[in-house]
């Protein structure tokens, strides 16, 4: 799979065009027809054989599936640039100021290096060692001296993105480790789909500006119209040792991660039925998300139209949101594995009651 | 009326699982209407044609009521066998003290709450759990993800009801109940249950998709301010339909409230006005549907809402669906 490559592209929300670059070059010759929508979001048509669909009209069977993965990734904006020549910036998505400090970025189309400055613990006060610093104090260093010397290098609005390299950790779970498994992960899974032939038409969307509010995904769905949606997702897991019996969200080496509901939509229970009954008969390993967290374009898509039946499938993902975070290769393996086996059972989906 | 009520409030159905509430209502409503169908998202349109009348203005009028309810679901199993879960919709952690909830297949739960460190803290969910009885995880037959509702009977108080999901089960009742009554409209009247309103009114944003309506009217409970130092509002139980003035999703279209205002007076039905500070319905989906909606709401008053104990008046809901008859049967001036 092509995860290394898509996990050390740059892609914050809204400047994907690196990562599309990328996926359209792997996608190209195993599709029927593609573009790229007035958004961003790269949308494919592997065509189905057409006595397919005109049966699945008839039976109630779907005919048009849409299969969605993000490309983009959580990062930052400079925002102002300071006399000395220091950037200021802001959150693009959801992070956490407590992973910033003393992380190497990338800045701009030309891939400026810069490291978000902190202070020497010789230097913190008492009271700062126990508080969070905010994003607001927290500056990139390119090494410019001035104002006019990092204008010549970045300028504001310019996206900054986690300069970290893609490694195999190996482990039982064969883990690696990375930025942006989510949801370079989904993006991964959803190229290799392409390589199979499908008897119904399949509609992959690599879409843009899901970490800003699934942007992307609503004008994907609008435009395709599809009558079933899976969403393939880098999803949360929080599996290290804790003192409480609580959840883990998802677990590592657990296999593919099954959403029942969480903050943007409750997955179609026939479609979750079908993922669990495929994934038994295959012996394919699976677990529940922890239901109420979290958001995926599937809260998009499923309010398109008239509603579109929607599920999410999900690869773990240790420390998403943060520069580096480690999954597991089986999962990633066993995703593909059961998305595969459960396409190939659509046609004998009912959908209509 | 009753026994339908009794029938719909002890259906189970929390968002995203209304099946049971709609077949319920699918069989009462066969026969009596021209088409039905169940869109993409669950919700059930059923559809009754309207007869061109000389000199009146022919419209497409969409009456949404939501089938689900609030409840909870499984979101981790621990050793011992007790469940953690999440809310579905709206849940007021306080209401689920003592509570006990009931899964589809029947199996009921308590809820549990851990040792508080201190008599005064504020329960919250995640630190409450379900307990079925099962000595241990291997012995429980559940799994993350399944749905709870409230486990509670509708009691008849005689001129007030009782009921878990009253919210909006007794919108389902007036508006089936309408639909049975009404013998003729000159406007194409299309009845949606929805799905989904309790986290987030998505089946009405995809049904009005679907029915492209002109003309919405929403019919689901609102809030009174009629009990001991209840927080200030001029909604009573028993003081007629609440015709809503804004919520904090919406606000009504001014001549759709000015038509149920003059079919009110007109049929001399008491009515009342809403202004409502929390929450919103259906009619806020509907209202941004495609180019847009006229969209009004009928609110029929009920205390303790988002609890398993929802009352609500027999003259309230028998004068709402009497005036939501009367709006059917009248011209539209927007």
């Amino acid at each position: 799979m092509l995860l290394r490559e898509l996990s050390e592209a740059l892609g914050v929300s809204g400047h994907e065009g690196a990562v599309r670059e990328l996926i359209l070059a792997a996608i190209k010759d195993l599709v029927d027809e593609h573009h790229v929508d007035a958004l961003g979001n790269l949308i494919a048509l592997k065509k189905g054989s057409a006595s397919v669909s005109r049966r699945a009209k008839r039976t109630g069977t779907p005919a048009k599936v849409m299969v969605a993965a993000h490309m983009d990734e959580v990062g930052l904006m400079v925002v102002f640039l300071e006399r000395e020549g220091s950037l200021r910036f802001r959150p693009v998505g959801g992070i956490d100021e407590r992973v910033l400090l003393s992380k190497r970025v990338l800045i701009g189309d030309n891939k400026v290096p810069g490291v978000i400055g902190v202070k020497p613990i010789h230097l913190l006060e008492e009271k700062q060692r126990n508080q969070v610093m905010r994003v607001q104090e927290m500056s990139i260093d390119i090494g410019a001296s001035s104002k006019d010397e990092a204008e010549r290098l970045v300028k504001l609005g310019d996206y900054a993105a986690f300069d970290i390299p893609f490694a195999e950790l190996g482990g039982p779970w064969r883990a690696v480790k990375g930025k942006a498994f989510d949801d370079r992960a989904g993006c991964a899974v959803l190229i290799e789909l392409l390589k199979e032939s499908y008897p119904f038409d399949l509609y992959a969307a690599f879409t843009v500006q899901e970490e800003v509010g699934l942007r992307g995904a609503q004008v994907a769905a609008y435009s395709i119209a599809p009558e079933i949606a899976f969403v393939l997702e880098g999803t949360i897991c929080d599996d290290l040792p804790k003192r409480r019996d609580v959840s883990p969200t998802t677990t590592l080496g657990g296999g593919p991660a099954l959403t029942v509901m969480d903050r943007s939509v409750v997955a179609d229970p026939r479609l979750v039925d079908l993922l669990v009954d495929t994934a038994q008969k295959e012996g394919i390993p699976h677990q529940f998300k922890q239901p109420g967290m979290g958001s995926t374009d599937a809260g998009a898509i499923h309010l398109t139209r008239e509603g579109v039946p929607s599920a999410v499938v999900s690869v773990p993902s240790r420390y998403i949101h943060s520069p580096a975070c480690v999954l597991s290769r089986d999962d990633l393996d066993n995703t593909l594995r059961l998305m595969r086996a459960t396409l190939a059972r659509i046609q004998g989906l009912d959908l209509n009651r | 009326m009753k026994e339908l009520i009794r029938e719909l409030t002890e259906a189970f159905g929390p968002s995203g699982h209304e099946d049971k509430v709609r077949n319920l209502l699918q069989a009462r409503l066969q026969g009596h209407v021209d088409e039905m169908r169940v869109d993409p998202m669950g919700s059930l349109i059923a559809f009754k044609r309207g007869h061109p009348k000389a000199g009146v203005e022919a419209h497409r009028i969409m009456l949404a009521a939501h089938m689900d309810e609030i409840g909870v679901i499984v979101s981790h199993i621990d050793d011992k066998g007790f469940m953690r879960f999440a809310a579905v919709g709206g849940v007021n952690p306080i209401a689920l003290m003592g509570s006990r909830v009931v899964f589809a297949d029947g199996a009921v739960g308590v809820i549990g709450r851990e040792h508080p460190p201190s008599p005064n803290e504020f329960p919250i969910i995640d630190k409450m759990y379900i307990d079925v009885g099962a000595p241990d995880k291997q012995h429980l037959n559940r799994k993350v993800g399944d749905v709870a509702a409230f486990c509670r009977p509708f009691v008849d108080m005689g001129q007030r009801l009782v009921a878990k999901a009253m919210d909006d089960r007794i919108g389902c009742a007036v508006l089936l109940q309408a639909i049975l009554e009404l013998e003729s409209s000159p406007h194409d009247v299309f009845a949606v249950f929805t799905v989904q309103e309790e986290v987030g009114c998505r089946g009405a944003m995809t049904s009005a998709f679907g029915v492209e309506p002109d003309v919405a009217i929403a019919l689901d409970v609102t809030l009174t301010g009629d009990t001991p130092e209840a927080w200030p509002m001029a909604v009573a139980l028993g003081a007629g339909p609440a015709i809503k003035v804004k919520d904090r999703g919406m606000l009504a279209h001014p001549g759709v409230k000015n038509w149920m205002v003059s079919t009110a007076q007109g049929l001399g039905i008491p009515y009342q006005f809403e202004v409502l500070e929390r929450g919103s319905t259906d009619a806020m989906s509907i209202q941004t549907s495609r180019a847009g909606v006229a969209t009004g709401v009928l609110s029929i008053p009920s205390r303790y809402t988002h609890t398993p104990s929802e009352m609500v008046d027999l003259d309230d809901v028998q004068n709402t669906v009497k005036l939501l008859l009367g709006l059917l049967s009248s011209p539209i001036s927007l």
